[in-house]
């Protein structure tokens, strides 16, 4: 297990990245990780943060990239507008959920 | 580091054919991969209007199939296996081929159609689904993927 250390707050995160504990995920964290994979945020990024942090809750696993097109209401397209180098992990890791099993 | 490609090579035309490419592809782009991919020979088919909708899974030579090929050859096996597969794969919800090719298109993946397989088969270009970004020959895609890693299905 590593810790590291966003905005003054210390994390569990994986060998990946990822949090490893949902619970220690605050918005200013998800700023420094935003800073650290050179993204900046803006309302859709946190409209699409926060439908997958209350899927993540509800379902017990992180929702893949069309899940998430769906439920927080973006097009695909507007999904890698917003995360580039990858919805599929980059999401995640902002929202401080683990990596999505799904392949889709 | 220098940007990970993937370029994909689709040459078959059954159901349970198409999707390990569209499948692969998609998770390329979902890990930030760049995509591209080749449709050519009976691998058209999945980019081809008409047909993009009535793919097939054959039962008939596919010893993964738990079926006495005596029996997998008789009229109606086909569209049963296929009429099964896309039952699960429903259940499963998974998109159907035009999902998955609108999804690879919104993703920023490359679909290039082959211009041999074209003249082959005498189709045109609006033959092709809209998410087709040109009709290439193989010497294009080999061009246009240099530096990438190649799937071939």
């Amino acid at each position: 297990m590593t810790t590291k250390t966003y905005a003054g707050t210390s994390v569990d995160v994986d060998a990946e990245g990822f949090l490893t504990n949902a619970d220690q995920w605050t918005p200013e964290v998800a700023l420094g990780i935003a800073k650290e994979l050179g993204l900046q945020l803006t309302d859709l990024h946190w409209k699409v943060i926060e439908y997958v942090r209350a899927d993540t809750k509800a379902q017990g696993q992180s929702p893949g990239p069309r899940r998430i097109t769906v439920g927080a209401g973006v097009s695909m397209k507007d999904l890698y507008t917003l995360f580039p180098k990858g919805p599929g992990k980059l999401v995640a890791r902002v929202a401080g959920v683990p990596k999505p099993k799904s392949c889709l | 580091m220098s940007q990970r490609k993937l370029a994909v090579i689709c040459s078959k035309g059954s159901l349970d054919m198409a999707y390990p490419g569209l499948i692969m592809a998609n998770a390329a782009r979902m890990a930030g991969v760049d995509a591209m991919l080749f449709f050519t020979f009976w691998g058209l088919d999945i980019v081809n209007k008409k047909k993009v909708e009535h793919l097939h899974m054959s039962p008939l030579g596919n010893p993964s199939v738990p079926i006495p090929a005596m029996v997998a050859g008789l009229p109606g096996m086909e569209a049963l296996a296929t009429k099964m597969m896309k039952a699960d794969m429903d259940k499963l919800d998974i998109p159907h081929v035009s999902e998955m090719l609108d999804i690879l298109y919104q993703s920023g993946a490359e679909l290039y159609g082959c211009q041999l397989a074209m003249d082959m088969f005498k189709l045109q270009r609006d033959d092709l689904v809209p998410q087709v970004a040109d009709v290439i020959t193989a010497m294009d895609f080999i061009d246009k993927t240099e530096g990438a890693q190649i799937i071939f299905i």
